[in-house]
């Protein structure tokens, strides 16, 4: 089995995280959001992951659990946030909420 | 005995910070209990400590140091009381005559929402004015004095809701202030000059350190003047004194007639020797007295308002003190200073009385026929009004008064003018006072009684009216029976008046002279408001202007209003947009534009947050590659 260029890996890493944030951009409901963060967060795990390999150190792999740990905390805490939004302002609109005008 | 000194003064404060604190929910009954039984435990105290001071042989001096308050480069002002026979007649009025209008506001005021609040602030008074009289520096002296004018003022305007009683308040404050500004800087040149405020220090070193007439001394002497006269309302300062009756009438009593207003016959006499040094400022304050005493009586002849017929004449009789002081009669002024506190305290708790009778009319014109409604309150009305009108021999204002004339005249530092003046404002105060009497209390019934006043309004009235009359007979003249245990009582300490010689024989002559006035200014009295109750309007009409000038009060108001109150206006109106100001309200300015610039981008759109965060995260590693 040949080991995959750390470049290509590296490349896949850049798109996805790109995708990510143009996403979370356009978007305006906040559920796609904050999926939008979740392929950003795994672009960047995808990232430790091939960096890892290139070195072939276990490194990558403790910070890819890290982050899935972190993910996972992010998740139910940004759901909760967003049932609240929900239940308040009967919107899923980012725009909409816009309350914290200064 | 002489070691609870320090408790005459911090039992008031004591009662006051009680009902401060707690006073809203103490029970009602409970607080006149602690307001005028502090004062009463500090009357007891002062009449023990007075019997053990008169028992002993030598006059004694009692000081007692509490703390030292400041220490800082040689000036350590103490904490310190300071007891000799001058502020043993101070502390004995103002606990006993305190007391005694104490006693009357537990009934005067009881329906009062600010029950508590009044007892509080009238301790708090009573705490101020006892260490204004037993401080033994003049930086406490001065910590007295302004407690005492911040209790005027809260009183002045207890009654707040009403517009006219805070600007009453706050006239009263500011024109004390004057006053209080001038005698400040004459402290501060005292203590340049002798390194220390001490009283008696500055007492044994003011001979030594200034020459007889010295300018400085002088002008210490005016200065201090000028603070005795903005607290005792004497000319120039005087017009605070009339609109200060927009207090409740107990309070007129005592602050505004028995002890405050005197504050200034007191530094007068305490620092008599500044005074005895500067001979021209001296004569200056017998000038104010006799000015002040003509004007405030004029003024008294032409009042409607029973309680500022009242107000006139007390600045007219502190007039009779100044005058005093003038001509170097102390032990004359603080005698009168005694008097005057039992007559005008009776005679305001009276009117107090008979207002309250009479649902709150002030009005003169609209009183009569009391005579028979309220017996009591007749009867010690008439005994203070013969006392404040001097008739001769059975009232104690005449021995009082009588002394002031007879030393004005006599006197070495006497003059036929000062003489002339007292004189006159006897015949005219002998007036006013029948004028208010028969209208007040003969006549017909205008106005019907609604509220008969009850013992604890009677019993202070009764004792005071007790006091108007026997308290004159411990100074009787020479002319009969020779009688001066006033005077021996403070000679040591206040020096007795040097005569003119050879002039003994002509006192009978002014006593009978004296006497013969306040008997025809009664008389007077009776003739137009009695007999010919119609003359008094044909009069007022017939001079309108004349009438006018004096219930105005010699327009000292309108005269201030256009020398200080309407330029200052007017110059401040020009300068609205004071260029002092500009830096700042640049400053001002620069700061909200750029906190509204800031606010902008808090536009609380999620994804401009977001672009902000990518495009901050772009440069960033822009200039990491970069550099």
């Amino acid at each position: 089995m040949t080991a995959i260029p750390a470049e290509y890996g590296l490349v896949l890493a850049s798109v996805l995280f790109m995708l990510g944030l143009i996403s979370l951009l356009i978007r305006r409901n906040i559920v796609f959001m904050l999926i939008s963060v979740e392929i950003m967060l795994n672009a960047a795990g995808l990232a430790f992951i091939v960096a890892g390999s290139r070195w072939g150190q276990a490194d990558g792999q403790v910070m890819f659990l890290f982050i899935l740990t972190m993910a996972a905390a992010e998740v139910s805490v940004g759901l909760a946030l967003i049932l609240q939004i929900y239940h308040q302002l009967k919107t899923l609109n980012s725009d909409e909420a816009s309350k914290m005008k200064g | 005995m002489s070691d609870l000194l320090w408790l005459i003064p911090v039992l008031p404060f004591a009662g006051s910070l009680i009902l401060i604190v707690a006073g809203t929910r103490l029970p009602k009954p409970l607080v006149p209990v602690i307001g005028a039984g502090s004062v009463g435990l500090s009357a007891l105290i002062t009449l023990l400590i007075g019997i053990d001071f008169i028992s002993q042989e030598t006059s004694p001096v009692i000081n007692q140091v509490l703390w030292q308050w400041i220490d800082v480069a040689g000036f350590s002002p103490a904490f310190a009381f300071h007891l000799d026979s001058l502020s043993l007649a101070f502390i004995f009025v103002i606990t006993f005559v305190g007391f005694l209008i104490h006693v009357y506001s537990a009934e005067f005021m009881s329906d009062d929402e600010g029950y508590a609040r009044f007892f509080a602030f009238l301790n708090l008074f009573v705490g101020s004015m006892l260490i204004l009289v037993l401080a033994d520096n003049l930086l406490l002296l001065y910590f007295g004095w302004e407690g005492v004018g911040l209790c005027s003022y809260l009183l002045i305007g207890f009654w707040y809701q009403e517009e006219k009683n805070g600007y009453a308040a706050r006239k009263a404050f500011i024109i004390t202030r004057v006053g209080d500004t001038a005698m400040a800087i004459g402290l501060f040149m005292i203590f340049k000059t002798f390194g220390n405020v001490n009283i008696m220090e500055i007492q044994n070193q003011a001979p030594n350190v200034w020459a007889m007439g010295s300018q400085e001394a002088t002008l210490i002497a005016l200065l201090l003047l000028g603070g005795a006269v903005g607290k005792s309302a004497q000319l120039p300062l005087q017009s605070w004194l009339p609109d200060a009756m927009a207090g409740p009438s107990p309070v007129s009593a005592l602050i505004h007639a028995a002890t405050m207003v005197t504050a200034g016959v007191y530094l007068i006499a305490r620092t008599h020797v500044i005074f005895e040094l500067a001979p021209t400022a001296q004569f200056v304050v017998g000038v104010i007295g006799a000015v002040t005493l003509l004007i405030a009586g004029f003024s008294a002849l032409t009042q409607y308002d029973l309680k500022r017929v009242l107000a006139y004449s007390t600045i007219s009789q502190i007039g009779y003190m100044f005058l005093a002081l003038g001509v170097g009669a102390w032990s004359s002024a603080i005698f009168h200073f005694m008097i005057h506190a039992f007559f005008k305290a009776l005679l305001f708790l009276a009117a107090g009385a008979v207002i309250m009778a009479l649902h709150h009319e002030h009005d003169m014109f609209k009183m009569g026929g009391l005579r028979k409604k309220l017996p009591v309150i007749y009867w010690t009305f008439l005994i203070g009004a013969a006392s404040l009108a001097a008739l001769p021999l059975i009232t104690a204002g005449f021995y009082s008064k009588d002394q002031i004339l007879w030393l004005a005249w006599a006197g070495e530092k006497g003059n036929i003018w000062f003489f002339l003046a007292a004189l006159v404002g006897a015949f005219i105060t002998a007036i006013y006072t029948f004028r208010m009497v028969f209208l007040t209390f003969f006549g017909a019934e205008k106005t019907h009684v609604s509220h008969v006043p009850g013992s604890l309004i009677n019993i202070p009235l009764i004792i005071l009216a007790a006091l108007s009359t026997i308290a004159g007979f411990i100074e009787v003249p020479h002319s009969f029976g020779h009688l001066q245990l006033f005077t021996d009582f403070l000679n040591p300490l206040l020096p007795a008046t040097t005569m003119q010689p050879g002039i003994e024989s002509t006192e009978w002559m002014i006593q009978l002279l004296a006497a013969v006035l306040s008997i025809g200014g009664a008389l007077l009295a009776y003739y137009f408001y009695v007999m010919r109750p119609t003359l008094h309007t044909q009069i007022k009409s017939a001079v309108p202007q004349v009438h006018n000038f004096f219930q105005l009060g010699w327009r000292f108001d309108s005269l201030y209003d256009w020398v200080f109150v309407k330029p200052f206006v007017y110059l401040s109106n020009i300068n609205k947009n004071d260029f002092v100001d500009w830096p700042y309200n640049s400053l001002v300015n620069v700061t909200g534009f750029i906190s509204r610039m800031f606010a902008f981008t808090q536009s609380g759109i999620l994804r401009w947050y977001l672009i902000g965060i990518v495009l901050g995260a772009i440069l960033i590693l822009t200039l990491g590659l970069l550099i």
